[in-house]
């Protein structure tokens, strides 16, 4: 599965570095390794002890207030879209970002096609798996679909309510 | 004078629409080159207002809280005849159906839309819908303060909100500002009420889980009073715990109604409580610079006195006998002396209700011109609003709407029905509506019978989905399909009225097309027969219960 992140100019095809781990797996000393959300809760402490990143892998049921204490032990956090359509992420995604100010990756997987990656970087996802054709040239283009957002967000852009605001006072003066 | 005495873009919206307009031709280039399937291209048409229906393309165009320039009731007119047959149709939620659109053509049916300001945006999908309010706000007697401020706050809110634009089903949001509610507060996913407390701050109701649809339910109180700043962070918690938790396993169990439903209101309270306190004092709560510059744009227009009693009026009501059945039904009291609220009625005899020709809109567009500061309303009873005329031109107002057809003196009697498009376009529909509503039109369209009978409310679904709010008709007809049959099911009681909201009662065995009038009639003769002094048809149903109109209705069949 190609696996897109936001470059400067363009969005990019990288590697993933990360080991996806069954939950029967054994958990490997070093290196990166992404669990599920079961396998976090049953063996945190000993994913914490290891000297590699770790990474979880939420079900868009899961509860993510259940990551909160631990967002900067994290480097890699997958949300889920079973289907485009399914929107439940999209909240985990911002409770992540703008509640528990997690700082690290914020994957989207599943059903991630290029007309949602606009809303999907405003809800502060930073990278991609997706399927699609024509992903990587559209998510370089999503940030600038729209000049004007109406409403804050995990982006930091300012809404068009600021913006008036701003503009009023510049006037103004 | 400015253009309009309501929410005017500036370059900020122009930009967002016109760019929305770009992405979407794009998409549809896209779907025609064959790059994206049906099921991929489905929800982003639908969130453009693009469905597919049983014979074409329907096209669904945002007015936002009901609220429309002449200037762009006459562009309307031009897309429905460029892009369209000619005609649209109004609908229960305010907004403007062209029926015959083809793909290839709906850009730039939208970049024309674009043009004066308008947009087809989250009129279906599962998102937040194009905001509905009170057609009479602005102009009201009764209202406390014009709730199409906050309509339009609402609107840019929820307007490609990131996280809500894949909700588990559609969301409604409807807005009055008067205790007389007109926009049905309690039949919709939220409901905001204004209103002004002992301390007399002016905030909002917050109803929650109402609808209509296959499982109707009244809606429920979620807070008694909120400070009118903190609007945005209080919906984007409650819609935030619905993203969540509403369920998704089932359409027809998705509404938010039946999430309220299953956990208990007490539940949802505390959830979006919860959720509330920790966005309470982020970046949404409203300064009030912000709410004003809206308020500004919706700033009365300067109304120049005009005669309270006009003479020409008084005369041509003793000698015109339908001009003072009009003035009895069509005119409401203005919150100015001197000017009065009409309706002009989309419901003339025999006609499908709510149906506008393209010259008609023009007529309209040109008579708000005239005679109402160039602004109309579109009620979610499907009828155009002129809020602002004179008293003193309202028997010119009533001589021009005849020219159209729309000076019918019927409005909250009973051919004024709501009906949905129902068989005759929709594909969802199991039944015909409009040939049933222009049945019963025709069959009472004595004006002097319909003023006798007088405020009775038909409303009319061609299936399960009701979209023509059979369930809060005073009586409700609702198509359904038996075996290839199509049969209507009839219900009496329904109100959508603040404090009495009511679903109505099924009265028995669902009867066939043709029988329908005849049962419509019936009804009305039990009501006639047995009515109090000052009763309406809805107020003897509940005093005498249904048992008396059903025996006499299924007698007679």
């Amino acid at each position: 599965m190609p696996l897109y992140r936001e470059a400067t100019s363009e969005a990019l095809i990288v590697e993933d570095p990360w080991l996806r781990l069954a939950d029967d797996a054994a958990v490997p000393a070093d290196g990166m390794v992404l669990v599920s959300f079961a396998r976090w809760r049953e063996a945190r402490a000993a994913l914490l002890a290891r000297r590699g990143p770790v990474g979880v892998a939420l079900a868009n049921t899961d509860p993510v207030e259940a990551l909160a204490p631990d967002v900067s032990r994290l480097d890699l956090v997958t949300l889920h879209f079973p289907k485009f359509s399914d929107g439940r992420a999209y909240s985990q995604a911002r409770l992540l970002r703008g509640r528990f100010a997690y700082q690290g990756e914020l994957r989207a997987t599943g059903g991630v096609l290029q007309d949602q990656a606009a809303f999907m970087l405003r809800c502060g996802f930073d990278a991609f798996e997706s399927e699609q054709k024509g992903f990587g040239e559209a998510l370089a283009k999503a940030r600038t679909l729209f000049s004007i957002v109406y409403q804050p967000a995990e982006d930091g852009r300012a809404p068009a309510s600021l913006l008036r605001l701003k503009r009023r006072n510049v006037l103004v003066s | 004078m400015p253009d309009t005495h309501f929410y005017r873009y500036d370059d900020y919206d122009r930009s967002l629409v016109s760019e929305r307009v770009d992405q979407f031709r794009d998409q549809v280039r896209r779907r025609l080159a064959g790059e994206l399937t049906e099921e991929q291209f489905k929800p982003l048409r639908l969130h453009n207002g693009l469905y597919l229906q049983l014979h074409a393309y329907m096209l669904r165009i945002a007015i936002p809280y009901g609220t429309l320039s002449s200037r762009q009731l006459r562009k309307l007119a031009d897309i429905s005849r460029k892009y369209d047959r000619g005609y649209g149709h109004f609908t229960t939620r305010q907004n403007l159906q062209l029926n015959w659109i083809k793909l290839e053509d709906a850009p730039d049916a939208l970049a024309a839309l674009a043009e004066v300001d308008m947009h087809a945006l989250q009129t279906s999908g599962n998102c937040i819908r194009n905001v509905t309010a009170d057609h009479f706000a602005g102009a009201a007697v009764d209202e406390i303060e014009d709730p199409r401020i906050w309509a339009e706050i609402v609107r840019q809110w929820s307007t490609l909100h990131p996280e809500f634009t894949f909700l588990p089903r559609k969301f409604k949001i409807a807005i009055t500002g008067s205790p007389n509610d007109r926009a049905a507060v309690r039949v919709h996913d939220i409901g905001l009420r204004l209103w002004r407390n002992a301390e007399g701050e002016v905030g909002f109701e917050v109803i929650v889980g109402g609808g209509l649809g296959r499982t109707p339910m009244i809606g429920k109180t979620l807070r008694e009073f909120l400070p009118k700043n903190e609007l945005l962070a209080y919906l984007e918690a409650t819609l935030r715990v619905y993203n969540r938790y509403g369920r998704r396993d089932n359409l027809y169990k998705a509404r938010i109604k039946i999430l309220v439903h299953e956990v208990g209101v007490e539940k949802m309270r505390a959830d979006v409580e919860a959720e509330y306190a920790e966005t309470r004092d982020g970046l949404l709560g409203l300064d009030n610079e912000t709410i004003e510059a809206i308020a500004r744009q919706f700033a009365p227009p300067e109304l120049p006195p005009r005669p309270e009693r006009v003479s020409a009026v008084e005369a041509l009501k003793l000698v015109d006998r339908d001009f003072a059945l009009w003035l009895k039904s069509n005119v409401a009291p203005h919150r100015v002396k001197g000017y009065a609220i009409v309706t002009a009625s989309l419901k003339p005899a025999g006609a499908p209700p709510g149906d506008a020709s393209a010259v008609q809109m023009e007529g309209m567009a040109d008579i708000a011109e005239a005679f109402s500061q160039a602004e109309l309303r579109v009620s979610h009873e499907q009828n155009l609003i002129l809020p602002h005329v004179a008293v003193e031109d309202l028997p010119t107002v009533y001589v021009a709407l005849g020219r159209l057809g729309f000076a019918e003196a019927n409005v909250g009697k009973i051919t004024d029905i709501i009906a949905c498009p129902g068989l005759d376009y929709c594909a969802l529909a199991n039944a015909r509506s409009i040939p049933v509503a222009q049945q019963i039109s025709n069959h009472f369209a004595s004006l002097a019978r319909q003023h006798d009978i007088g405020d009775l409310k038909i409303k009319i679904s061609g299936c399960i989905n009701a979209c023509g709010h059979h369930h809060v008709g005073h009586i409700g007809i609702l198509g359904v399909d038996k075996n290839g049959v199509e049969l209507y099911q009839i219900s009496l009681g329904g109100d959508v009225d603040f404090g009495k909201t009511a679903l109505g009662t099924i009265l028995g065995p669902a009867v066939t097309a043709d029988k329908v009038v005849d049962a419509v009639d019936s009804l009305v003769g039990t009501y006639l027969d047995t009515r109090a002094a000052g009763e309406r048809f809805v107020d003897t149903f509940r005093r005498i219960g249904a048992e008396p109109f059903k025996d006499r209705m299924y007698a007679a069949l």
